[in-house]
């Protein structure tokens, strides 16, 4: 008996055979289980399809691009462990988006590493996390970033929000971590300054990814008298606010960074909130641009999801495109090819990753969610309804300062 | 605000007879088995998964009736071919046991179904607003949990206080011994207990697994509230899980209404430093913490009254 069980103990080393493939290797540390597995899986999903459409293309500099997933279950200490996995696994370009809290801890963890390594230096891609701190206090010459940091988003919020006179009494709801700190601060911050007439009613902050029912929430918004509503919950925690609001039937304007993520469409259209979800995002389906809409076609031809991140689409095209100008994968060559690279954009337009701080810059489009018209083709998660551009700002006012005092490699 | 209090009333109320259903089940098999059940939680997400699949087949209706009897069929399996080998090995080989199980149960979980949310929904038939309080709908579905949670849990009471069977399970609760002695077969009633214990966690399983998310973390979740429940309870006192169960869904509801803090207690009478390296303590609002409160009740609990609200051993 004994002699089995010890015999069974080895048997998963079998399993782990490595392969010395001629193929670049991307770690993806995003979650895969927990309240966080619906984005980690979309993610997943679109740089999957980012890699085929490189890999059909040759390649980067003639090697595969392979996508290698890795669950850190939304949490920065098991995100460390994941990426420790990775460069163990070979991987020199990982990429991350989902909670400021495990991108925080990962550029930490990727500017030490590469102090301490020179030669096996790592670059982190971040595609979603947006923290504005990760490109001010905390910028890192191994870190970019390809989405909108959050107070980009909320100024241009908030100069859209300037503009409706229908806002009157405002209430805030956020997850209780670092970035929902930065949506509530940069939203009473721009609003006092733009709008002081605007009252906020209630600042809400509640644990990440834990709560399943947020019906006490809304009883409170409710009781508040607001009459709009800034958020930016993501993933499960907004939509599954949103369902809660659809069962107490309240009414109000949301203005959201993430409405289109998995689940948020179907709740929206569930509570009958036609066109007063607004979403500020780098791009929607609908904005009309041709190859994005075929792209958009063949997405969801192979997955059924619609595509959520455009910024992906940037941060892939971008990095093969780096990889091309230096003529090499290693990682300090791709990073300076990176910056202050100007580059034409998913759905149109250009854009531009900025040297001093490594922030992607790039037109940003307000819109809002319900029923479409002929000219909107695509819907949301067979709802029938669709995103529809209510603002667009060039890329050109959507840049901010930044206190990034970066230290390069000589 | 009158408004707010009667949701969160109803809210509350709806979430503690939820934990009674799986608190009772814990309690019961805490006290005639002696077994703390690791794996209660597991059974509660195994009810919500084989509700979810029953339903794409049969039904909503059928699944509710089916899957807690698969679950309940599932728990005294383990009990009979399981715990019943593990317990000559004592109370920590058990307690290891279920352990074991409640990790073994999830991985399957995700195996069969997924990391992800499954889309578990309401039935069309409950999917209305049931009525209105001042402006805001109360859900029909929710109205429909608490009903359900209160019916079974009058079928338990009537059950073990008046049948034949329940007087002899209330009877193995205390002397088990005694039991055994006057010719009952003692092993099949704790089959039995621990059978129906879990298909009543099966049961809130079924019906909370459309209004929360039906997910394999569901487990981990809400696993760590039940031993709350059952400690403030009280270890094997039903009535103290019942009053413990309502006491966190209320205050667990509650205090996600009220934002008083200590600084907003204290307005300008606090002290200087209050605001910066206090700020932690100071500055945050009772319905940020919310969510750790049962677990606040459960240190002082262990602290002041060891035995729990309407225990009647000691742990």
């Amino acid at each position: 008996m004994r002699h089995w069980m010890i015999i069974a103990a080895f048997l998963p080393i079998l399993g782990g055979t490595a392969f010395a493939q001629e193929s670049v290797k991307i770690g993806y540390i995003d979650p895969l289980s927990g309240g966080g597995a619906s984005v980690g899986e979309t993610g997943l999903k679109t740089f999957q399809f980012l890699a085929d459409e490189l890999n059909a293309k040759g390649g980067v500099l003639g090697k595969k691009v392979e996508i290698v997933p890795f669950d850190n279950k939304t949490n920065p200490q098991e995100s460390l462990i994941q990426a420790q996995k990775a460069i163990d696994a070979g991987v020199r370009y990982i990429t991350q988006g989902n909670g400021s809290s495990v991108a925080g801890a990962l550029t930490d963890f990727v500017t030490k590493h590469n102090e301490r390594n020179p030669g096996d230096e790592l670059l982190y891609f971040n595609y979603a996390a947006v923290d504005p701190a990760l490109t001010n206090e905390k910028c890192s010459f191994w870190h970019f970033r390809w989405d909108a940091n959050s107070d980009i988003k909320m100024e241009a919020l908030t100069n859209y929000m300037k503009g409706q006179s229908s806002i009157k009494k405002l209430y805030l709801i956020n997850q209780d971590y670092s970035f929902g700190e930065s949506v509530r601060s940069a939203a009473k911050a721009m609003l006092k300054a733009k709008r002081p007439d605007i009252e906020i009613v209630g600042d809400e902050m509640h644990p990440l990814l834990k709560i399943t029912d947020f019906a006490p929430y809304i009883a409170k918004i409710k009781a508040s008298g607001a009459d709009s509503v800034i958020t930016g919950n993501w993933g499960q925690d907004f939509a599954l606010l949103l369902k809660a609001a659809a069962d107490a039937g309240l009414k109000v304007n949301w203005y959201t960074y993430y409405a289109g993520g998995p689940g948020g469409p179907t709740a929206i259209k569930q509570a009958n909130l036609n066109h007063q979800v607004f979403q500020i995002a780098e791009g929607i389906p609908n904005i009309g641009y041709p190859s994005a809409e075929a792209f958009e076609k063949a997405f969801r031809a192979k997955y059924d999801i619609s595509l959520f991140y455009p910024r992906a689409v940037n941060q892939m095209r971008m990095f093969a495109a780096a990889a091309d100008k230096a003529k090499s994968l290693d990682p300090i060559k791709v990073a300076l090819a990176l910056e202050g690279m100007q580059f034409d954009v998913f759905d149109g337009g250009k854009g531009f990753m900025r040297k001093d701080d490594h922030q992607f810059f790039q037109p940003m489009y307000i819109a809002s969610f319900g029923d479409r018209t002929e000219k909107e083709l695509f819907d949301e998660e067979k709802t029938g309804w669709g995103w529809r551009v209510a603002a667009k700002i060039d890329t050109e006012q959507t840049i901010l300062p930044t206190t990034c005092k970066m230290e390069r490699p000589n | 605000m009158l408004e707010l209090i009667i949701i969160s009333t109803l809210n509350g109320i709806l979430f503690g007879m939820l934990l009674f259903l799986m608190a009772s089940g814990l309690t019961l098999i805490f006290s005639m088995l002696g077994v703390l059940n690791f794996a209660h939680a597991s059974f509660y997400m195994l009810g919500a998964f084989f509700g979810f699949q029953i339903s794409r087949w049969l039904g909503f209706w059928p699944a509710l009736f089916i899957a807690p009897l698969l679950a309940g069929a599932l728990g005294a399996a383990v009990e009979r071919f399981g715990l019943r080998r593990v317990h000559r090995n004592g109370h920590v080989a058990e307690l290891l046991f279920t352990f074991g199980l409640a990790f073994v149960i999830e991985e399957i979980v995700q195996i069969i179904w997924g990391k992800s949310p499954v889309d578990f929904r309401i039935p069309s038939s409950l999917d209305f607003p049931a009525f209105q309080i001042f402006s805001t709908n109360y859900p029909a579905y929710k109205m429909f949990m608490l009903l359900a949670s209160i019916t079974i849990f009058v079928g338990l009471l009537l059950v073990l206080t008046k049948s034949r069977v329940g007087l002899i399970v209330q009877a193995a609760l205390t002397h088990p011994h005694m039991v055994g002695h006057l010719g009952h077969n003692v092993e099949r009633i704790f089959m039995l207990v621990f059978g129906v214990g879990t298909a009543l966690a099966a049961i809130a399983g079924v019906i909370a697994g459309p209004a929360l998310v039906t997910q394999s973390n569901m487990a981990a979740l809400l696993g760590p509230i039940l031993f709350v429940v059952v400690v403030v309870g009280g270890l094997g006192s039903l009535p103290g899980a019942f009053v413990a169960s309502l006491l966190i869904g209320l205050i667990q509801t509650f205090a996600v209404s009220i934002n008083g803090s200590l600084a907003e207690a204290f307005g300008p009478l606090s002290p200087a430093y209050a605001h910066t390296w206090l700020a932690d303590i100071w500055d945050v609002t009772v319905a940020q913490i919310a969510p750790i409160i049962p677990y606040l009740l459960l240190v002082l609990i262990l602290v002041f009254r060891p035995m729990g609200l309407l225990g009647t051993r000691e742990t």
